[in-house]
């Protein structure tokens, strides 16, 4: 198990080089929802409330 | 809005008018994202496990790198969504200024940010890569300054974009800027050939068999395969959001459940 996070010694570039890209597909996603969640909630808020 | 009408012309012709005019449609469209939407999250979710099970375990050891080379599996994917993307971002621009579809836009707009991300991440994890095997973070190479000019084109169009008020407008421009940009994909592609470069040569997409070992191989487009489903998630999600806020007052917005 020690030796897989090694890497043969290349283990700082190897896993920053894939924590580097699960942040930013995950980010990616999380963004895009969150956008999307917080639009559908200002659109059905804005129909119940008075109309801008 | 102008809804499908049945004209004269024949039936082969008519399909093709048919898919035009829906793709044209908003809320067709968004129903079409919403339903895909699951369907791509879970294929890449998929993909990404059997993807980097592959790539981190199964895959053996290159025989010059070492364990090194196993950036490999998210750096080639990375780079190749990067110009992929670039062509759907460009073809979705020119959709929307040649056919007036308002939607052509808002997928150039969303490929353009995802577009970057994954220039960024080319370039990054390119960088991290280059530092253990040449010796550098970076070097003014004609692949990776082709691939600089990439996340600049994308950097570019979304400063343009986010400059100019009218959504039409902005869009129109900002296509323009984006077939403009093609140019540059043929010259990051042949970098490695037509100029004596630091970088590797292609392994995979040229003619003939590609010089890497199957067993590392299938790993690699199946990590390119996750990442196209990544994309095409995202470009769902985008382009939901992309049309509420185009069809804010539309009718077909108010019947939409907030849950959803």
């Amino acid at each position: 198990m020690r030796e897989f996070f090694a890497m043969g010694g290349y283990g700082a570039y190897v896993w920053s080089a894939y924590f580097l890209c699960i942040v930013v597909l995950g980010g990616t996603v999380a963004f895009s929802i969150t956008n999307l969640r917080t639009l559908l909630r200002t659109l059905s808020n804005s129909q119940q409330g008075p109309s801008d | 809005m102008s809804l499908p009408r049945s004209d004269q012309s024949g039936h082969a012709d008519f399909s093709l008018t048919t898919a035009l005019h829906r793709l044209g449609s908003p809320p067709y469209v968004y129903r079409l994202a919403t339903q895909l939407t699951p369907w791509f999250a879970w294929a890449a979710v998929a993909c990404f496990g059997i993807g980097l099970y592959g790539a981190l375990v199964a895959a053996p050891p290159d025989y010059q790198q070492g364990q090194a080379y196993r950036i490999i599996f998210v750096h080639v994917p990375a780079a190749w969504l990067s110009m992929a993307v670039y062509v759907v971002f460009a073809i979705a621009g020119a959709v929307g200024l040649i056919w007036h579809i308002k939607v052509g836009f808002i997928v150039a707009r969303t490929s353009a940010l995802i577009g970057a991300a994954y220039t960024f991440l080319a370039l990054a994890t390119g960088s991290i890569w280059g530092k253990p095997m040449w010796g550098a973070w970076w070097v003014w190479d004609a692949r990776l300054t082709s691939e600089l000019v990439l996340l600049l084109l994308y950097l570019g169009y979304l400063a343009l974009d986010s400059a100019i008020d009218d959504r039409r407008t902005a869009g129109r421009a900002g296509a323009v800027l984006a077939l403009v940009g093609l140019v540059n994909l043929p010259i990051i592609h042949y970098s490695v050939e037509w100029w004596n470069t630091l970088h590797q040569g292609a392994t995979v997409a040229k003619l003939g068999a590609p010089s890497i070992h199957i067993d590392m191989l299938v790993p690699l487009l199946i990590m390119g395969i996750a990442f196209k489903m990544h994309y095409l998630t995202v470009l769902m999600l985008g382009v939901r959001t992309g049309l509420l806020k185009q069809e804010k007052r539309a009718s077909w917005v108010k019947t939409l459940s907030p849950a959803r």
